[in-house]
């Protein structure tokens, strides 16, 4: 069949589109273009494009098939980029990732490969799509060292139904490289990518600095009723739940502290105790994988990307969903909480302020 | 595939791919002063004088370069001191990344320079100005004999970008009354690796290559001979009419949908046309898949197609990043111009019903 392969010039996504053209499909190679390469790493005359993009043509041209470099970068700004300046600047912890898939990949993308005529869209997450009685289901990877299913849960089963993820069921990265250097592609050694694509040099507080002056600002850092244990140099350093950059704040009474709450129009940081958790949590932006349960439904979440799952209550809301907690935790808004059962992603939301 | 991007570069042509092979096997250098070097000299020079002689120029302000964009870089540098600049606002990147400081003198919504501007930029102080005769996007042509007269009223030198035009419509320095021209020899049929800088009489610049003083000084560097053989070769080709393929081809794109921009004072070779909602790179991508090249904008050195400058400074919107460029080769067929009717009504029927 005909099918874009999404090509980031990484190893993962170089194998895909070698397996799916070893297979025999007629595979159309596509890189994005989010982001100024040469004024992300501020180097004057360095290409508008970093070497990722030209990884990915060579690897394309290597395995003789079509490879187009698509603009998003006013998309990538508006849907990702100040989304996550906001977000950081109302005090949340924003995934920048998951809004990255769920405009610019899976919609716009998504959409050129059916405007391309193409029968699918193929990327390198490590997630499996399993075909159920009712429908294409989202499951955890194979691997549960790189499963991604987390930063996913806000595709569509429409767009899920269109999407394609060979490497779900690869046992381990060892098992990609080896097909990469199997299939010749240059990229077999490449050392995987860290952090956030368009933070290069690593400091979010940096950028969101930049972007929204205001969360620069320095300020307070207090216990639940008031008092003043030490001051922060920006709330765009803290999400709910961290204890680490609290200086004088790490502890109090002997008691180690931890984020509870980042108010931002007050430039106050929120701690206190670890144990001070809600068994309560709010999410908007819902998506169901599922048809929404017209019941309380019985399934663990996860409130982070790397944690083990909590069990839980969820309960479909006309604004989003309300999930109870088993056990209290400190859930940072702006997060996603994805519902699992098993393996299968159900779906999941973003965390709303308590 | 039919290959419909010829204002990218042209097909080899015959005539110019015989000559180069032969002029590869001129083993001298023509700055040499034995029989080899003679030899290789006077195949430089023949390409020197027939370069001139089918360009309205005089042999001896003739510079080969290695391409249209060196050649305009050393125009702006060579004629710019001492002197304002001013470039069209739809210049190619060649003219407009040589003059970062320049003043830009608008166009309409065809694309047409504004002389009337032109008139109240031109004041006491001497200037150059860069006026391309086509247009790369659109193919729209430039009134040069016009400008022309309106800069040496002013005492202000006029340089002609005829990259596109040579070739293509008739193309002569000295009817044109320009004081400096470029072309280049991939553009007509040449080799791609040779241009050349046409200079008016009495006309001197500084080289910006030094080297051993060859091309009198003005361009230092052993010459890519065979490349100026074949372009030489090239130029003197006379070519078949494609303007009632275009004409076609163009007429059945706004059966389907399709704005042409650029006015009517065109290239024949070129059309310009959006297909408003859909973006210029879906559009380049699907022709492409469907074996058809045309091509788009401006393509970064990743591939990535960015909004078209050409387009913007004629205020056309949003159709700016929605429009592509047909080209027709010297050799393009009536079957071509099928293959690309075909393609265009698929993918406008698929495209244009999605974005609507």
């Amino acid at each position: 069949m005909r099918i874009v392969a999404a090509m980031s010039g990484g190893v993962d996504s170089s194998v895909v589109a070698g397996l799916l053209h070893e297979a025999g499909h007629e595979v159309i190679g596509a890189t994005l273009q989010l982001y100024d390469h040469g004024a992300a790493v501020g180097r004057r005359g360095a290409c508008c494009a970093g070497q990722d993009i030209y990884d990915a043509r060579d690897v394309a041209d290597r395995l003789g098939i079509p490879h187009y470099v698509i603009d998003a970068q006013a998309r990538f700004q508006s849907a990702v980029i100040d989304n996550f300046a906001d977000s950081y600047a109302a005090g949340q912890t924003p995934v920048p990732c998951v809004r990255c898939n769920m405009s610019v990949k899976f919609t716009d993308l998504l959409g050129l490969a059916r405007d391309l005529g193409a029968e699918a869209m193929a990327t390198g997450h490590y997630v499996r799509r399993v075909e159920g009685v009712s429908g294409p289901e989202l499951h955890r990877a194979a691997d549960p060292a790189r499963d991604q299913s987390w930063f996913l849960f806000a595709t569509t089963r429409d767009q899920l139904a269109f999407s394609r993820f060979p490497l779900g069921d690869m046992p381990d990265k060892d098992v990609v490289r080896a097909h990469a250097a199997r299939l010749g592609l240059a990229v077999a050694a490449k050392p995987d990518s860290q952090d956030i694509c368009f933070v290069p040099s690593g400091s979010y507080a940096d950028l969101v600095g930049r972007l929204r002056p205001e969360a620069k600002g320095t300020g307070e850092i207090v216990t639940r009723d008031g008092r003043v244990l030490g001051r922060h140099t920006g709330v765009a350093r803290y999400t709910v739940g961290q204890n680490k950059a609290l200086g004088s704040a790490s502890f109090d009474g002997g008691q180690r502290q931890a984020v509870l709450a980042v108010d931002a129009s007050k430039r106050r940081i929120v701690v206190g105790p670890r144990t001070a958790g809600s068994d309560r949590v709010r999410l908007s932006g819902v998506n169901w994988l599922i048809d929404p349960p017209a019941a309380s439904l019985r399934c663990t979440v996860k409130l982070r990307a790397r944690e083990a799952p909590h069990p839980a209550m969820v309960e479909a809301t006309e604004t989003g969903a309300r999930v109870h907690l088993d056990t209290p935790t400190l859930a940072a808004p702006g997060q996603a909480c994805v519902f699992y059962d098993g393996d299968r992603v159900l779906g999941g939301g973003f965390i709303e302020r308590g | 595939m039919a290959y419909l991007d010829a204002n990218a570069t042209e097909p080899l042509l015959p005539a110019a791919r015989a000559a180069a092979l032969a002029a590869f096997d001129l083993i001298g250098n023509p700055a040499s002063l034995h029989a080899a070097g003679r030899a290789a000299r006077r195949a430089l020079e023949d390409a020197r004088t027939a370069i001139a002689q089918s360009f309205g120029a005089h042999a001896e302000g003739v510079v080969f370069t290695s391409g249209g964009t060196e050649a305009n870089a050393l125009a702006i540098a060579g004629l710019s001191p001492g002197r304002r600049v001013i470039i069209g606002a739809t210049e190619h990147d060649a003219v407009r990344a040589a003059a970062p400081g320049a003043e830009i003198l608008p166009v309409d919504a065809d694309g047409v320079a504004d002389l009337e501007a032109l008139a109240q930029m031109l004041g006491a102080s001497p200037a150059l100005v860069c006026l391309m005769l086509a247009n790369n996007e659109t193919g729209t042509l430039q009134p040069i004999e016009a400008a022309a007269a309106l800069c040496h009223r002013h005492g202000a030198l006029l340089h002609v970008d005829a990259v596109q035009a040579a070739g293509r419509i008739g193309t002569h320095m000295t009817a044109l009354d320009a004081d400096s021209m470029v072309l280049s020899s991939h553009k007509l049929g040449g080799p791609k690796g040779a241009g050349a800088l046409l200079l008016a009489p009495g006309r001197e610049i500084a080289p910006l290559v030094r080297g051993g003083g060859q091309e009198r000084g003005r361009r230092g560097g052993t010459p890519a001979l065979a490349c100026i053989v074949g372009f030489a070769a090239a130029a003197q080709v006379p070519r078949p009419d494609v303007g009632p393929m275009r004409d076609a081809a163009e007429a059945h794109a706004v059966r389907c949908g399709a704005i042409v921009l650029g006015g009517s004072n065109r290239l024949p070779n070129t059309s310009c046309l959006a297909l408003p909602g859909v973006r210029a790179d879906t559009q380049v991508i699907a022709l492409d898949l469907a074996g058809v090249a045309v091509s788009a904008g401006a393509a970064c050195s990743s591939g990535k197609v960015a909004r078209s400058h050409v387009l913007e400074a004629m205020q056309a919107g949003a159709l700016a990043g929605q429009a592509i460029r047909v080209s027709l080769p010297w050799n393009a067929t009536w079957d071509d111009v099928q293959a690309f009717q075909d393609a265009y009504a698929v993918m406008a029927g698929r495209l244009a019903k999605r974005a609507a």
